[in-house]
């Protein structure tokens, strides 16, 4: 802001005086904030039922924050007190990805409520103010000065954004919950979006993307990560607090149960973290762990389709079960294959996955043993009992009301938090090292003195063990477990490619990476139900699109990043490191 | 050159023959080294320098032979060869890239401690020891090749000889008794090589006995107690550095013999004689092209 005045004033796109694009863009961002207190269309058939005067809903919350988001960005333009924290390096790209969210949002309900109810007449004026109110913003903000000569300029980060302001650590732990609650909320409502309304959930990403992309060129993703850093106990406890919180905020059994799944898919793809993105070993049949795990827990869960009805462990017991199930399964496994490299491994991985889910079909007593019930599966699996606590009944805790998959949400959130402390641990310790100089030298590492083999069998079998944990876990929340889940690829996860796919999307040797990965694997095709058939083929587009332009995932591992992206030497950490903690897979941040 | 009076061997190898299929790479080769010893190898390209190497290091197990440690056989694993106290660099650099330069010796003390998965997930006291320990060690080894300042960046940063020398540092994180270095000054400017001799010597007075594989002949002639020479495969002379640098043999292994029939001074004459005329002629004849055309535009005027 201020350089452009005493330098020579750079034209933007759009050659029109700086004041003006300023003013364009502020009201543009108020027009597109009181459009979305008219009504946009006449009917309700259009999700999210749009007609009303005065009271936003629908598109029209998504539309009106990223009209208050576009504002606020464009009043930093103007050195407004109090908002400089927002924009720090005064910079032209949030000002233009923000305007971008409002605009996206915009026209793609407008395009949307024209092309679902069959014309331009089903806009109301409301629409129509959003429409030109936000190209009017978006075109302001094209004519700020140009970041730099090409379209990437637009789109990252600046180099001189000024180092964050000291404030007292009272004030950083309050920008930390800040922004875990933002998160909290953002993520709550997108898997409250009603599963019919696809239009909001797009609109709902096409904000998100937006936004978190203009937070980032802001530079406030890398102060907040420096935040994080600093705070790593107080932020990973917010964090876990904020997840906690969340049945109580979308107090919703449907909602409740997507988000235990979610959970046991990032539990899940934290494990195959450990043998994929820390020791580097490509594991194809990955699931068949979260099976074996699901399988053992129902055996001895006391259902009378198990083989063994009368046997009822008590859930500790019946987690050691299928943990050590899985962990002597990953052994099998891993003591024949682990001498092989790369290809030759994933293979054969992918092999004995595909055996696990075939001889379960068939240990039915005809054509195997009868130990599984074969297809029909372990059925009316009991819900769990822990010191009188019911999982199965409704519970009333602060006058909400708990219902079966909030129990189950917490009871899988505590298992995420001690598989991440498990992740955490291991990966900064002889261990871990062992495992990420494995990944980029076995030759290397052998002549270092480590017992390649041996270490790789540790990270498969605690890899197997821990998807074994969150197995048993999700037998007693499915009722049943069966074979069919379990395989490579298929429409409906958990299966292997779909794990794979949530480790190398959302950042190997991650902590938040996988998780994240999973989440928006898991939500994007239950939020889009247009999508049902065409699901993989989107989702191979997205693996490519992500693979071309962010290859190291979401969340980057600062490892990654820099082998990706080559910066130099630009990799001098900001202090040196404490005493504690060696910069082994510095996790999220 | 050290003074012990009864020389105690660290390695001992003895007949080590390494075939791949009917190739013969390492034949019968006889090394040992001694305590407080810098013994160089040297050798054209394709003489199995890097193989013996293999050899010694369990990377590869040796046809025939066998190769031993301070007075014990040692098993044909490369981690059980650094384990028992021999470590080495590669002659292309095989650092952990991805690593910090920090994390990469601290990869180097994997065989000198003990703490396994149990104790990195309940973090006792005793894992807080160890790994204190190990990160004072690493930062002690990385102030001895002057790379402490660089400890928190990524070892692929790092400029050519600065990695050469913290894959030095990662070898001797081990503590091993003897190093094996291939070819340590590949790549090197001068200045560089001679840093380098520095630091070869500095750790032989640690007590580390040193093997060097190197092309650049005065480094290693100035750096080894004792040099032998290898020769496609097999070991062809092995002494002081004069006794080798004055071997015929050895001359002819780098320079190459004089083929059978090669000419004699006699036809050298000659043929410096013939050469000599082919030239004078030629000169004649351009003297002469020159005056003739002079004469010839005499003549048009």
């Amino acid at each position: 802001m201020a350089s452009n005045d005493t330098t020579a004033p750079e034209r933007g796109l759009i050659a029109l005086p700086q004041s003006v694009a300023r003013v364009l863009v502020a009201v543009g961002a108020v027009a597109t904030i009181a459009s979305t207190f008219m009504s946009w269309t006449y009917t309700d058939e259009f999700p999210g039922d749009l007609t009303y005067y005065g009271s936003p809903a629908g598109l029209q919350i998504l539309d009106l924050v990223a009209g208050i988001f576009t504002l606020l960005f464009a009043l930093t333009l103007w050195n407004v007190r109090g908002l400089g924290w927002l924009n720090p390096s005064g910079a032209t790209q949030p000002v233009v990805l923000a305007s971008c969210s409002a605009f996206a949002v915009s026209w793609f309900s407008a395009i949307a409520i024209a092309v679902d109810l069959k014309g331009l007449v089903a806009l109301d004026p409301g629409a129509y103010v959003t429409a030109v109110g936000s190209l009017i913003a978006l075109l302001g903000a094209l004519a700020l000065p140009k970041p730099g000569d090409t379209f990437k300029d637009y789109v990252t980060k600046p180099d001189n954004i000024p180092p964050a302001a000291k404030i007292p650590v009272w004030g950083e732990r309050l920008v930390i919950t800040g922004a875990t609650a933002a998160a909290l909320i953002i993520f709550a409502y997108g898997i409250g979006v009603d599963p019919e309304a696809s239009e909001t959930f797009l609109g709902y990403l096409l904000l998100v993307v937006f936004g978190i992309w203009a937070l980032m060129t802001a530079g406030l993703f890398d102060r907040f990560a420096t935040l994080n850093s600093r705070h790593k106990g107080f932020a990973t406890s917010m964090a876990f607090l904020a997840a906690a919180l969340f049945p109580f905020v979308e107090n919703n059994e449907h909602n409740s149960n997507l988000g235990v799944n979610i959970l046991v898919v990032a539990t899940v793809a934290l494990g195959l973290n450990i043998v994929v993105g820390l020791t580097g070993l490509l594991d194809l049949g990955y699931v068949a762990f979260l099976g074996v795990g699901a399988y053992a827990a129902a055996l001895v869960s006391g259902s009378e389709f198990s083989r063994f009805s009368g046997v009822q462990f008590p859930f500790w017991a019946a987690m050691l079960t299928g943990m050590a199930a899985s962990l002597v399964f990953g052994v099998l496994i891993g003591a024949p294959t682990l001498r092989l490299r790369g290809d030759y491994l994933a293979i054969v991985t992918l092999g004995f996955g595909e055996i696990f889910r075939i001889s379960v079909n068939n240990m039915d007593g005809s054509s195997g043993p009868n130990l599984t019930n074969g297809p029909n599966g372990i059925s009316m699996i009991p819900d769990l009992n822990i010191f009188g606590f019911n999982f199965g009944s409704s519970h009333d805790v602060g006058g909400v009301t708990l219902g079966r998959f909030a129990n189950y949400f917490l009871l899988m959130l505590i298992i995420t938090a001690i598989v991440v402390v498990v992740f955490n641990r291991a990966a900064d310790s002889r261990i871990g090292r062992s495992w990420i100089a494995i990944r980029e030298d076995e030759t290397a590492a052998t002549a270092m003195g480590i017992n390649g083999f041996r270490v790789k069998l540790i990270a498969f079998a605690l890899g197997a063990s821990l998807a074994g944990l969150a197995g048993t876990v999700s037998a007693h929340v499915g009722y049943s477990v069966n074979p069919a889940p379990y395989q490579f690829a298929g429409s409906v996860p958990p299966n292997s490619a779909f794990l794979l796919a949530a480790v190398v999307l959302g950042g190997m040797g991650t902590v938040n990476g996988p998780i994240l990965g999973a989440s928006l694997l898991y939500l994007l095709p239950e939020k889009l139900g247009f999508l049902r058939e065409y699901q993989l083929l989107a989702f191979g587009l997205a693996l490519v699109i992500l693979m071309r332009f962010r290859p190291e995932g979401i969340v980057a591992n600062r490892r990654r990043q820099l082998e990706f992206h080559d910066t130099g030497q630009l990799d001098i950490p900001e202090q040196a490191l404490p005493d504690t903690t060696v910069g082994v897979t510095k996790a999220g941040a | 050159m050290t003074t012990t009076t009864a020389p105690t061997p660290v390695l001992e190898a003895s007949g080590v023959t390494m075939r791949f299929g009917g190739l013969t790479a390492v034949r019968s080769v006889d090394l040992t080294v001694n305590s407080g010893e810098i013994v160089g190898l040297i050798g054209p390209n394709g003489a199995g320098k890097t193989t013996f190497f293999n050899c010694l290091t369990g990377l590869y197990v040796p046809t025939e032979g066998k190769v031993s440690y301070k007075g014990k056989v040692l098993p044909p694993k490369p981690h059980l060869v650094t384990s028992a106290g021999i470590a080495r660099t590669f002659q292309n650099i095989r650092l952990f890239a991805n690593m910090t330069v920090l994390e990469n010796v601290l990869v180097g003390r994997h065989t000198r401690t003990k703490e396994g998965l149990w104790s990195a997930l309940l973090r006792g006291p005793g894992f807080r020891k160890a790994e204190a320990a190990s990160r004072e060690r690493a930062m002690e080894l990385l102030e001895f090749i002057g790379l402490d300042h660089k400890a928190d960046h990524l070892s692929r940063n790092l400029p050519y000889g600065e990695q050469r020398k913290l894959e030095i540092a990662r070898a001797m994180a081990s503590d091993p008794g003897l190093l094996l270095l291939d070819e340590p000054t590949a790549g090197m400017n001068p200045q560089e090589t001679r840093a380098t001799e520095e630091l070869v010597f500095a750790i032989r007075d640690r007590g580390i006995a040193v093997l060097v594989i190197e092309h650049d002949m005065r480094f290693i002639f100035n750096l080894s107690d004792r040099v032998a020479c290898l020769v496609q495969g097999e070991k062809l002379v092995e002494g002081t550095s004069e006794v080798v640098q004055g071997d015929e043999r050895v001359i002819a292994a780098y320079l190459g013999t004089p083929f059978e029939g090669a000419p004699g001074d006699e036809e050298a004459a000659e043929v410096e004689a013939a050469e000599a005329g082919a030239a004078e002629a030629a000169e004649a004849a351009e003297a002469a092209e020159a005056s003739s055309s002079t004469s010839k535009e005499g003549t048009a005027q």
